[in-house]
């Protein structure tokens, strides 16, 4: 038995065999084509049209975005442009997977040269190209094993296109060798609530078909297992089947501090979800689903019915609604249309509504009739607050609007480190760990190339929630935290050692954040806290926390 | 002969993934041969690649070519299309 450690994603165990990925097969070498001309455009044409049916055919089964995604790479595969290019490779005397190989690469780069943000199509592209080659070798496609049983998929990380086709049913447990606990692979585990493994160097050991055990608690994949050590796992993974089938309990410390759970929603939807699994309101609702598919702002009717349908499904619970958060990634004209070179920077959040505070004061009048006509206890903030002055401004707004309970997010390092001027002159603080993340590290939190940097965990970025934290302590006002970091178990612990008093995350999330807290006092939280507050670099940090847990 | 038509692209994302693809099918659809350009660049309608490297931005104008049967048939669905936001909210 050999034990292979990497960082583990939620709480999860799960055996089974190992089913890999395939790796990419090696770029065709540029030798002269034995064929005619019409034999190589005939083995290219079948390959492409295999290839585009076989896409189709997939997005059909799985439905939804995916369905999209698959789509448009079929179209990628028969792309008219492409075959031009292709053709005229083969007229050159070029192999069919030659000539596929190298006009697939052509159009990547100047996919890839357009910017950061089409890098996703950059990559699909390679996969078609793939395909179409490995069709014309005769050999499987590479991408997610279908062995036709539960498996555990070990990768090298996977790509977005790879894990739209996951079969959740299927796929037991993740383990990636590359990867960090903000990859992808992560979030899509965390989201989706699978046990998962990433940055297992030594993964690449593990053969097809062996068995397995994945513990994401320890972080540790154990090979070779005894029987007692299968079986104990087994009843591990049912036990906590189990503990997340249970009645869920409010949030809380082993000592019985109460750590209130709230969701994170995008649109009224998800309502019924999030109540079911637990959750005790709503930390962030985001507003922008009823702007984005907009040419003007919606009318005031329009959003008191939506609140009104949100609101109602929290009878006596706490939601806090975000104002209209728009600008840098989700641009809406009648807010703002000037082109800018940093939109991540520009007139966004609550600086694009008070320079368009008719559509603030629309809204605000349409969370109070909501509230008038439901039983939610709610509270509105602010997005992306850079100033006291922003703070007070919205605050005396929101109340003017006959709203009680009115604060801002900590997104921007300002207001974080301004937080004991902040705190008094609101009514609370909501930290947004993702963005405040973004501007803390620099790094822009869509862009894979810079994807390292955007690490909650970062004792730069921990340092500043500690600030906000204490600065809510000494003003006895309440500090939430909504971000992916509220999603991570055992960061969660931390936050709370830091001073946040509740934690807001997908639905999916919540079991396992609150089953971490059941094995903690607010005293271990605080030395949790202080051992990652402590560490030089985001993983050490983590791993001195974890260090810190396992003790407590 | 051929007809043209500048438009102006509503879609919040632009060009880009999903509202690419349906456009590419409403071009492939059409009974004529569509080019669409921004800028200096001009590429094929039918080429999703094509049209995915022109970078096509919300706000941008864009000139559309029809050369075929039915060619104003084709740029006012086009145009339509377009016109539309097809971003779903989320």
């Amino acid at each position: 038995m050999s034990e292979l450690s990497g960082i583990g994603v939620g709480r999860g165990i799960a055996t089974g065999p190992v089913a890999r990925m395939s790796p990419p097969p090696p770029a065709p070498e540029d030798q002269p084509s034995e064929l005619s001309l019409e034999d190589e455009t005939q083995r290219v044409k079948e390959a492409v049209a295999a290839v585009a049916a076989e896409l189709d055919e997939r997005g059909r089964a799985v439905g939804g975005t995916a369905k999209d995604v698959l789509e448009a790479q079929a179209m990628m595969a028969q792309d008219p442009t492409l075959e031009e290019s292709v053709q005229a490779r083969l007229k050159a005397g070029k192999t069919g997977e030659f000539a596929v190989y190298e006009a697939f690469a052509e159009f990547r780069e100047t996919l890839e040269q357009l910017g950061g943000y089409l890098g996703e199509r950059a990559s699909d592209l390679s996969d078609v190209a793939q395909r179409v080659i490995a069709s014309l070798r005769g050999v499987p496609a590479p991408g997610i094993p279908d062995p036709g049983h539960p498996f555990i998929l070990v990768a090298e990380d996977l790509a977005p296109a790879d894990t739209a086709l996951l079969d959740l049913e299927k796929v037991q447990a993740l383990i990636t060798i590359q990867g960090g606990p903000t990859s992808h692979t992560a979030i899509l585990a965390r989201e989706n609530s699978i046990t998962a493994i990433v940055g297992v160097a030594d993964a690449a050991e593990l053969t097809e078909g062996e068995q397995v055990i994945v513990d994401a608690v320890a972080g540790t994949v154990f090979t070779e297992p005894t029987e007692e050590q299968l079986s104990d796992a087994e009843s591990r993974r049912a036990a906590r089947e189990a503990e997340a089938a249970a009645p869920v309990t409010p949030g809380a410390l082993a000592d019985g501090t109460s750590v209130p759970l709230l969701a994170n929603l995008g649109s009224p939807k998800g309502t019924a979800e999030a109540v079911e699994l637990g959750a005790e309101g709503v930390g962030l609702f985001r507003t922008e689903f009823l702007f984005l598919s907009a040419d003007e702002a919606p009318s005031v009717e329009q959003q008191r019915e939506s609140y009104q349908q949100l609101l109602e499904a929290f009878p006596g619970k706490k939601v806090v609604v975000r104002a209209l958060d728009a600008g840098a990634d989700k641009p809406l004209s009648f807010l703002n249309d000037q082109p800018e070179e940093n939109p991540a920077l520009g007139l966004r959040g609550l600086r694009a509504l008070m320079a368009n505070e008719a559509i603030l004061k629309d809204q605000l009048t349409a969370l109070a009739q909501a509230q008038e006509n439901t039983e939610a206890d709610l509270w509105v903030m602010a997005p992306m607050v850079s100033t006291v002055e922003e703070a007070e401004q919205f605050t005396a707004l929101a109340k003017e609007h006959g709203l009680a309970t009115a604060g801002v997010m900590v997104e921007v390092p300002s207001i974080a480190l301004m937080a004991d001027e902040l705190m008094p002159r609101t009514d609370f603080a909501s930290i947004g760990t993702n963005d405040l993340t973004q501007y803390t590290m620099a790094a822009d939190r869509l862009l894979g190339s810079v994807a390292t940097l955007q690490d909650p965990w970062h004792p730069a970025v921990l340092r500043l929630i500690r600030q906000v934290g204490a600065a809510g302590i000494d003003s006895g006002k309440p500090v939430g935290v909504c971000g992916e970091a509220a999603a991570d178990p055992l960061l969660a612990v931390v936050l709370v050692g830091l001073g946040v008093n509740t934690l807001s995350m997908a639905p999916a999330a919540l079991a396992d954040v609150r089953a971490e807290l059941k094995l903690h006092t607010i005293e271990e939280a605080k030395s949790i806290a202080e051992a990652a507050l402590t560490a030089a670099t985001a993983a050490q940090a983590r791993e001195s926390a974890l260090k810190a847990a396992q003790r407590s | 002969m051929s007809s043209t038509r500048t438009v102006t692209v509503a879609s919040s994302q632009g060009l880009h993934a999903r509202p690419a693809k349906l456009f590419v099918e409403a071009a492939q659809s059409a009974g004529s041969d569509v080019t669409i350009a921004k800028g200096e660049k001009s590429v094929n309608a039918a080429s999703i690649l094509g049209v995915l490297s022109l970078g096509v931005e919300k706000g941008d104008e864009v000139l559309l070519t029809a050369e075929g049967e039915n060619e104003e048939q084709t740029l006012d669905s086009l145009e339509t299309f377009l016109k539309t936001d097809h971003d779903e909210a989320s």
